[in-house]
């Protein structure tokens, strides 16, 4: 029960994009039409699904203070948690360098729509930001670490999804002239924020 | 990789055509320290080609810490200092990078830089450093200085890259800065803590300055999606003085 609370909060609750605005960059650089959107938005769900478990591994057998004991008693005092930030984006440099291959394999269409913004991947906040969370979340089991990636994954998509269907419409209504393109996907990107503010009275 | 494939070529000409130029510079006379180009690559960012409101770059971190002003202060100096010498390190190493892990490389030293900068903040800024919670450590994602290095770094001398840099963090700050004015001023009624509008006490007689006159605070300022808004009327204000910079869509 604790996962599935876990899976809606992580959706809902605490949204990448609408709390925390993470991934920013590439959900307004992409999403000018669905298709691409969801293209993306499947590429993401995917990398955090595989390098917020492995962070999470490598965080508990590695870098936290004391992480070092199963390798003898000597380790115990070891600790390499300043080393994370460089872990963690190696791990996700090269996840993302294995979407690319994988990609470029199977849907070759997609890798051609994609373009620049698959290797850009690995510098979407997004990605470093769940296993940064992660790391202060403190899951107490590696399942934790997974769901939560899946469901962060699962609302960036959400929210790069909506964006996109709006913009396509809006291309068509009367935007005043300096306010198109990024300053009018700004502000409705606010406004979906308060929308899914609704959701923060849920208690889970 | 398309992306290589096409962007190959291109960097190499830049780069040949670069070092004639610093090279012609160099020969000819001397270039002044703050000559008229240098100056632009300085100045350009800051209004014309800024970071975040034009060139899209960076704006997971410029909307989540800016409800108080302080945090948004010190994050704006912290990126000062690693895009300054990530693009200095970038610069320096450029020749001899290969261009199938630089990615990698790049991602590398920006890390190195945000640790030292993280370990610093922790030992003399503490409080901050925990207000910044994660966002410090998402400076390395910061798309800004990613998308400077490929771009600028990765062509350009030494210094014109240092300047770039500062420019476009500076750029990145003054947004940052203003967003977060804004948003302590109407959403606390206070500027780095100071209660610049008067004192609100529990009742009206208690209240001072503009309390005593009725004024509320706007609390929803403080929540996340005013950031979105405040920056997307930024962007209003800057295209409609700078007419140049309206998209077609």
């Amino acid at each position: 029960m604790d996962l599935v609370n876990l899976f809606v909060k992580s959706i809902f609750i605490e949204n990448m994009i609408f709390a925390y605005f993470l991934g920013m960059c590439s959900y307004l650089a992409v999403s000018k039409t669905v298709k691409t959107a969801v293209g993306l938005g499947l590429a993401v769900i995917f990398v955090l699904l595989i390098t917020v478990p492995v962070n999470y591994l490598l965080d508990n057998y590695l870098l936290q203070s004391g992480a070092l004991t199963w390798l003898g008693p000597q380790f115990a005092e070891v600790d390499l948690s300043f080393l994370s930030f460089i872990m963690f984006i190696a791990v996700i440099a090269s996840m993302v360098q294995l979407v690319e291959m994988i990609v470029e394999k199977f849907a070759p269409a997609l890798y051609g729509s994609l373009g620049i913004f698959l290797p850009l991947i690995a510098v979407n906040c997004a990605i470093l930001g769940g296993s940064l969370f992660m790391q202060q979340k403190d899951f107490s089991g590696i399942e934790g670490a997974a769901v939560y990636g899946l469901g962060s994954g699962i609302g960036w998509f959400l929210a790069i999804l909506a964006i996109a269907a709006i913009r396509e419409k809006i291309a068509y209504s009367n935007v005043p002239a300096p306010l198109k393109g990024l300053g009018i996907t700004f502000i409705i990107t606010g406004l979906m924020a308060i929308g899914f503010m609704s959701f923060m009275g849920i208690k889970l | 990789m398309s992306l290589e494939k096409n962007q190959k070529p291109q960097t190499e000409e830049e780069k040949k055509k670069s070092e004639m130029l610093l090279f012609l510079s160099s020969s000819e006379e001397k270039e002044h320290f703050l000559s008229k180009a240098n100056r632009k690559i300085l100045k350009d960012p800051l209004d014309d080609n800024n970071p975040i409101t034009v060139q899209v770059l960076g704006i997971c971190s410029a909307l989540a810490i800016t409800v108080q002003l302080k945090p948004a202060i010190v994050m704006s100096l912290a990126v000062v200092f690693v895009m300054a010498f990530s693009n200095v390190i970038i610069s320096i190493l450029r020749n001899s990078i290969p261009s199938r892990i630089r990615i990698i490389v790049q991602l590398v030293v920006v890390a190195s830089m945000v640790i030292l900068v993280d370990q610093i903040l922790k030992a003399y800024a503490f409080d901050v450093s925990k207000q910044l919670s994660i966002f410090i450590g998402l400076i390395i994602t910061n798309c800004i200085i990613m998308g400077r290095l490929e771009a600028f770094a990765l062509g350009n001398g030494v210094y014109k890259s240092f300047l770039d840099g500062v420019g476009n963090a500076a750029g990145y700050g003054l947004i940052l800065i203003i967003v977060a004015f804004f948003r302590e001023l109407f959403g606390s009624g206070k500027l780095l803590g100071y209660e610049v509008l008067g004192h609100k006490g529990v009742t009206l007689a208690e209240s001072t300055g503009l309390y005593a006159l009725g004024y509320e605070d706007n609390g929803f300022f403080l929540l996340s999606p005013m950031a979105l808004i405040v920056v997307g009327v930024l962007i209003w204000i800057q295209r409609a003085r700078n007419r140049k910079l309206i998209e077609e869509n």
